[in-house]
C-alpha cells in the first residue's frame, strides 16, 4: 500500500488536514458554531468555481471565498457569536438565519459561475464541480500534498497558539472582556483560521463532507474528556484515526469513495461515544 | 411538449405584455410557474415558522437529504422525487431525536444535526459512485430544474403542498405557542416535543418539494429569505406571514420569467432576487433606527428589536 505514490501523498495531506480539523473543530463545537463551520465549508464550492471561470488556480478561489466568509460571519455576528457554554443567547441561534441567507446567496453565485464556466469548457465543468464538492484526495500530486500538509500544520499551530485566550473568551466572554482579552478580535481571528481549514479540507474530503471531519471527533471528545487540552488532543487523535481508517478502507475497497469512508468512520465514532456516555 | 432547448433563443423586448404572452404560450412554462407558485406559498408558510423557531440549521440539513434521496432513487431505479420525500422524512425523524431543547444544550443539538447531515452526505456520495449509469446533469441534481416539471410532478407537488398547509393550519396555534415560549407552553400541557417532531416532518416535506424548484442547495431562497425579510419589516404575525407569501410568489415568478429569457438557471435569479430584497430591507431598517436614535438624543430608549420574536 505504501509503495503507491498516490497513497503516500494522500496519507501525508490527510494526516495534517485531519489534525487541523480535529483541533479547530473542538473550538467550533465549544463555541456552538457548527452551522458557521458548515456554511464556511459549502462556500468553498462557489469559490473554486469562480476561480475556474476566471481561469486562475482553483485554490486561490477556495481560500479567498472561505476566508472572506469567515471574516464576514465574524464581523457581522461578532457580538453574539462570542459566547458559548450552552446559553441560548450566547450560542447565537438568531445569527443562524443571517448565516443561512448569506451562504445561500453565495451558493447562488456558484450556480452562476458553474453556468458561465460550463459554457466555456464543454464537459470539464461537471467534473470540476464534483471534485470540489466531494474532494479528490487520491488525486493529489506530491507538491499539492506537501503544500496542503504545510498549511494545515501552520493552521494547527496557530490555533494552539491562541488556544488559551480563545478558551477564556469562549467559556466566559464577559469576564474575559473585562480582563482585557480582545474577545471580538479572537472571534474573528478564529473564524478566519476556520476558513483556511475549510479551504484545505475541502480539497481532501470535499466541500459537502467536511462538516463530518470538523464536528464528529470534536463532539465525541467533548463527551469524553474532562480538561480542555486533553479534549483538543483527543479530538485531533480521533480525526486522524478516522482519516487513516477511511483511506485504508477505500484503498482496500476501491468502489468506496475516500470522502465517504472517512466521514462515515468519524460519524460512527461519534455515535459510539454517544451511546457509551 | 416543448423543452427550453427547442425554443429559439427568446429575447426580452420592451413590450411587457408581449413578453408575458410569449412565456405563457409554452406548456413547460405554465407548469414551471404553477409549480413555483405552489412551492412559494408552502415554503413561505413553513419557512416563517422555521425562522421563528430558529431551526435554519435543521432546514439546511434536511435540504441536503435530497442528495442521498436522489442518488439512492437513481441507484434502485425509482423516480427521484420519491427518494427526495422518503429521505427528507427520515432525516426529519433523525433530527427530531436530537432537538429536545429541554435537556440538551444548544451545542449538543447542533452537533447532533451536523452528524445527521454528514452521514447522509457520505451515503449520498457512496450511492452516486455505486451508480454506474448515465448521471443526468450534476447541475440539475444540485440546483433543480424548474423548467422541466412534468404534469405528474405538478400533481405530486400540489398534493404535498395541500397536506403540509392543512397540517400547519390545524397545528398553527399550539405550534406558535410552543415556538415562542416552550416552557410556558409545556406547563400549560401543550405537547411541545410531539409538536416539534411534527414540525420537523412538515419542514422535511416542504424542503423536498422546494428542492425540485431551486435544487437542494438553494432552498433557503424560498424557505428563509422571504420570511426573514417579512419579519424584519413588521412585528405583526398575520401581516408578516402574508408578506412572506407575497414576496415568495413575486420572487419565484419574476425569477422564472427572467430565466426564460437568459442562459442562466432560474435558481440564480430566484436566489439573487430574494437576497437583494432582504439586504435592502435590512439596510433601510438600520438607517431608520439610526435616524430615530439621533432625533431622540442620548436619553432615547433602546431601539425595539426587529422581527417578531427574533
Amino acid at each position: 500500500m505504501f509503495s503507491q505514490e498516490f497513497m503516500r501523498n494522500a496519507l501525508l495531506a490527510g494526516t495534517f488536514v485531519a489534525l487541523a480539523c480535529g483541533v479547530s473543530g473542538w473550538f467550533v463545537v465549544l463555541r456552538g458554531q457548527v452551522f458557521a463551520g458548515d456554511a464556511l465549508s459549502h462556500v468553498a464550492f462557489p469559490g473554486a468555481l469562480a476561480a475556474a471561470a476566471a481561469g486562475i488556480d482553483e485554490r486561490a478561489g477556495l481560500f479567498a471565498a472561505t476566508v472572506a466568509m469567515g471574516a464576514g460571519i465574524g464581523v457581522i455576528g461578532g457580538r453574539r457569536l462570542g459566547g458559548a457554554a450552552g446559553g441560548e443567547h450566547a450560542a447565537g441561534p438568531a445569527d443562524d438565519t443571517t448565516i443561512g441567507i448569506v451562504f445561500t446567496f453565495i451558493l447562488g453565485l456558484g450556480v452562476f459561475f458553474l453556468t458561465l464556466f460550463s459554457r466555456g469548457s464543454g464537459g470539464g465543468a461537471g467534473i470540476q464541480a464534483a471534485h470540489t464538492l466531494f474532494g479528490s484526495i487520491f488525486g493529489l500530486t506530491a507538491g499539492a500534498a506537501l503544500l496542503a500538509a504545510g498549511v494545515a500544520l501552520a493552521v494547527t499551530l496557530g490555533t494552539v497558539l491562541i488556544a488559551r485566550p480563545l478558551l477564556f473568551a469562549s467559556v466566559a466572554p464577559e469576564v474575559a472582556a473585562a480582563r482585557g482579552v480582545p474577545t471580538r478580535l479572537l472571534g474573528v481571528g478564529f473564524l478566519v483560521i476556520l476558513g483556511v481549514v475549510a479551504a484545505e479540507a475541502s480539497q481532501v474530503v470535499g466541500a459537502l463532507l467536511l462538516l463530518g471531519l470538523l464536528a464528529a471527533p470534536a463532539g465525541a471528545s467533548q463527551r469524553l474528556a474532562r480538561s480542555p487540552f486533553a479534549g483538543m488532543g483527543l479530538s485531533a487523535l480521533m480525526a486522524v484515526g478516522a482519516m487513516w481508517g477511511g483511506l485504508v478502507l477505500s484503498y482496500a475497497v476501491p468502489s468506496l469513495p475516500p470522502g465517504s469512508s472517512i466521514v462515515a468512520i468519524a460519524v460512527v465514532i461519534y455515535y459510539a461515544v454517544r451511546i457509551i456516555t | 411538449m416543448s423543452t427550453p432547448a427547442e425554443v429559439a433563443a427568446p429575447t426580452l423586448t420592451l413590450n411587457l405584455a408581449h413578453d408575458v404572452g410569449e412565456v405563457l404560450e409554452y406548456h413547460f412554462m405554465i407548469n414551471a410557474l404553477l409549480a413555483g407558485g405552489i412551492v412559494a406559498v408552502m415554503a413561505g408558510l413553513v419557512g416563517w415558522l422555521t425562522v421563528v423557531r430558529r431551526e435554519t440549521f435543521a432546514g439546511h440539513t434536511l435540504s441536503l437529504m435530497a442528495f442521498p434521496g436522489a442518488s439512492s432513487a437513481l441507484l434502485i431505479g425509482v423516480p427521484v422525487a420519491w427518494g427526495y420525500f422518503v429521505c427528507c422524512g427520515a432525516g426529519a425523524l433523525a433530527i427530531g431525536r436530537f432537538s429536545d431543547r429541554a435537556t440538551g444544550s444548544f451545542n449538543e443539538e447542533s452537533v447532533g444535526i451536523g452528524m445527521v447531515q454528514a452521514l447522509a452526505l457520505a451515503l449520498g456520495f457512496l450511492f452516486l459512485s455505486l451508480y454506474s449509469g448515465v448521471l443526468g446533469s450534476l447541475e440539475n441534481l444540485l440546483f433543480g430544474n424548474p423548467l422541466g416539471v412534468s404534469d405528474a410532478q405538478l400533481t405530486t407537488l400540489a398534493i404535498v403542498a395541500a397536506v403540509v398547509v392543512l397540517a400547519l393550519g390545524v397545528l398553527a396555534r399550539p405550534l406558535l405557542f410552543a415556538s415562542v415560549d416552550p416552557d410556558v407552553a409545556r406547563a400549560r400541557g401543550v405537547p411541545v416535543k410531539a409538536l416539534s417532531a411534527a414540525f420537523l416532518l412538515l419542514l422535511g416535506l416542504a424542503v423536498a418539494a422546494t428542492s425540485q424548484i431551486t435544487g437542494p442547495l438553494l432552498v433557503f431562497a424560498l424557505l428563509v429569505m422571504p420570511a426573514a425579510t417579512a419579519q424584519a419589516l413588521t412585528a405583526r404575525p398575520g401581516l408578516s406571514l402574508a408578506l412572506t407569501v407575497l414576496l415568495g410568489l413575486a420572487i419565484v415568478w419574476l425569477g422564472m420569467g427572467l430565466a426564460y429569457f437568459s442562459v442562466y438557471p432560474a435558481a440564480c435569479f430566484i436566489t439573487g432576487g430574494a437576497f437583494v430584497v432582504y439586504l435592502l430591507v435590512r439596510l433601510l431598517g438600520a438607517t431608520r433606527r439610526r435616524l430615530i436614535a439621533r432625533r431622540l438624543g442620548p436619553l432615547a430608549p433602546p431601539p425595539v428589536p426587529e422581527g417578531v420574536i427574533a
